[in-house]
């Protein structure tokens, strides 16, 4: 529980007062049952005061926990049959992004990621979710194979942003984004983005042009992060947290301006506190989605994704 | 005293496009007593007039100004053919961020315009073309949903005339105070220049000083042809940004014009003086 948030402190000490109680009425042999039962109300309420009433921050916190499901444990659990497939052809692998082909519901599909590390050393390995240009052309090269075989793309989306490096920008970080943005705007078989932790600006968008486009309940998607953001209105990076409320960057923000389409939900307290439960809710949106996408004619996927895509953006009548 | 008079008598004269014109504040730029520019690279002294005729470029150290987007349409359309579109979209403020509308009110009244990027119909030399100039002088030419939804309204306007479109980009990246709607116009732009290529429609993106964030990752990096003018500052992520992330000094050049001609990221790096030439026969060449 050391990776407890400090906002879910009192929950963790009923669950620990619990346990404590349970154990002692079992060493000594006392009957506690009553008292356990109000304790357990206790701490239903508790929980759905907390995590029913979650503020953007908290939700920031959530969706950059370092126990979240990653990419790889979704892929895991949701596909039958992954095999991961590596490197740009024309440069290195980035591991930043992973990507492969793997059966959903008996059928074949592309899976692409954003993977960030479960821990310090797998992190510095995986650059921390960020990809450099390789790791876009990897993702382009993918998809331009599943538009040969007529797959489907689904893509989960995890990242912090895109990598700001020397390295990055001699290599073309920017003409690599660009290129996928144009790419998944031509994919003949359905696009499924999940934003399944941070989608961070261009580096997540890169992987976010769908014909569906859904978040985790307490993931984020942002032009910028509240970090970032809290630097450039007020000098100040510790002022995040009101950035992170002014950029409305939750999913509830978002399919309010129709830049997503659903807002998938998680287990009590994040998908980390259920990894399993998850994992199944996911899977069940994925297929629910998927098979609807699948009734298209390719045309009619394209001109309609193209739709939704034209439409993006704050329009009053008046101004137009 | 007979050339003073002439000068300021030029000075009032000024050909009507500059509507815009006073953009004396502009960074690089000094302004003394309207009448006199130093060079922010070389500190050499000009008269603006002499400057002006020069293209607003250093005639000593060969530094590019930053123009205004009525400028740039000045020295690039032909004379009177520029017939401006969608101008009077302004920006709402969908996120209600705090103190946005002002700020925008205020950039409008600093520039005279009413967006960061302007829109219209064009001759260059002599072809007729679609023209799109973003002015870095608005809100340090960010891109927000006006600028995404007017880019795209000349994109389609492109592909009912089938004419080749012709982007000057010049922007500090999306624009925070949209937050994800400005986010999203990186996609839309991509998607609409995906429909004007596969009509087969020529789309020449020219990058002035700066073109960085968003709009890098976006429609300054999809043109057929990609040029842009020497030494601007080209990037995806700011040089700042950079620095700040690996810690260390960026090396001398880093992130301009002939650092990305370098690293294959440009098809040509073109001065201002030689760009509305190159472009016609660029335009010839596709029409």
């Amino acid at each position: 529980m050391s990776n407890s948030l400090e906002f879910e402190k009192p929950v963790i000490e009923l669950e620990a007062k619990i346990g404590e109680l349970k154990t002692f009425a079992e060493e000594k042999g006392m009957d506690l049952t009553e008292e356990l039962e109000v304790l357990h109300r206790k701490l239903t309420k508790l929980k759905e005061e907390i995590y029913g009433n979650l503020t953007t921050w908290q939700r920031v916190q959530i969706a950059r926990h370092i126990e979240r499901p990653n990419a790889l444990d979704y892929i895991q659990k949701v596909f039958n049959d992954f095999i991961m497939l590596h490197g740009d052809r024309l440069y290195g692998d980035d591991k930043a992004i992973i990507g492969g082909i793997a059966s959903f519901q008996g059928k074949p599909v592309t899976v692409l990621g954003h993977l960030k590390g479960k821990d310090t050393k797998e992190n510095i390995s995986r650059n921390f979710g960020m990809p450099h240009p390789e790791g876009y052309r990897k993702a382009i090269r993918l998809m331009e194979q599943a538009n040969k075989f007529g797959r489907p793309v689904i893509c989960f989306i995890d990242t912090p942003g895109a990598y700001c490096g020397i390295g990055a920008e001699e290599r073309g970080q920017a003409v690599a984004i660009a290129e996928s943005l144009q790419k998944m705007a031509q994919l003949k078989a359905p696009v499924i983005s999940i934003v399944i932790g941070e989608g961070g600006s261009g580096g997540a968008l890169a992987l976010g042009v769908a014909d569906h486009v859904a978040m985790l309940e307490n993931s984020i998607y942002s032009v910028i992060s509240p970090e970032g953001a809290a630097a450039i209105l007020w000098k100040d990076r510790a002022k995040a947290q009101e950035a992170a409320e002014a950029l409305k960057i939750t999913a509830t923000d978002l399919i309010k301006f129709k830049v997503i389409d659903e807002i998938i939900p998680e287990p009590l307290g994040g998908a980390h506190k259920n990894p399993e439960e998850m994992a199944a809710i996911l899977k069940e949106a994925l297929a629910r989605k998927l098979t609807e996408l699948l009734t298209l004619k390719t045309g009619e996927l394209i001109s309609r994704r193209y739709e939704k895509i034209r439409g993006l953006g704050n329009f009053a009548p008046e101004n137009t | 005293m007979a050339g003073e008079e002439r000068l300021l008598k030029n000075f009032f004269n000024k050909p009507k496009y500059v509507t815009v014109a006073p953009v004396a504040r502009q960074q690089g730029q000094e302004d003394t007593e309207n009448i006199w520019t130093k060079c922010s690279q070389c500190n050499e002294i000009f008269y603006n007039k002499e400057l002006e005729k020069n293209l607003k470029v250093c005639a000593k150290c060969n530094y590019h100004f930053r123009l205004g987007a009525w400028e740039r349409i000045a020295v690039t359309a032909d004379e009177d053919s520029f017939q401006e579109f969608n101008g009077h979209l302004i920006a709402g403020n969908p996120l209600d961020f705090s103190g946005y509308g002002e700020k925008i009110k205020a950039e409008q009244d600093k520039t005279k315009l009413n967006e960061a990027l302007v829109t219209g119909a064009a001759r260059i030399c002599g072809h007729p073309c679609i023209l799109a100039v973003q002015d870095a002088h608005f809100f340090m030419g960010s891109m927000g949903t006006v600028v995404g939804e007017k880019l795209v309204l000349a994109i389609e306007r492109a592909m009912e005339a089938r004419l080749p479109l012709v982007v000057f980009s010049a922007s500090g990246g999306a624009r925070m105070q949209e937050g994800i709607l400005s986010l999203m116009q990186m996609a839309k732009t991509s998607a609409a220049l995906t429909k004007l290529g596969e009509a087969g429609l020529l789309f020449i993106s020219v990058c002035t000083d700066p073109t960085t964030g968003g709009v890098t990752a976006s429609y300054a990096s999809l043109g057929d042809i990609i040029i842009a003018e020497p030494n601007a500052l080209i990037g995806f992520a700011g040089p700042r940004v950079i620095e700040q992330t690996i810690r260390q000094k960026l090396p001398e050049g880093f992130q301009r014009s002939e650092f990305l001609l370098q690293h294959g990221l440009l098809d040509k790096v073109v001065a201002r003086v030689e760009l509305k030439a190159t472009l016609g026969k660029i335009l010839a060449l596709h029409s």
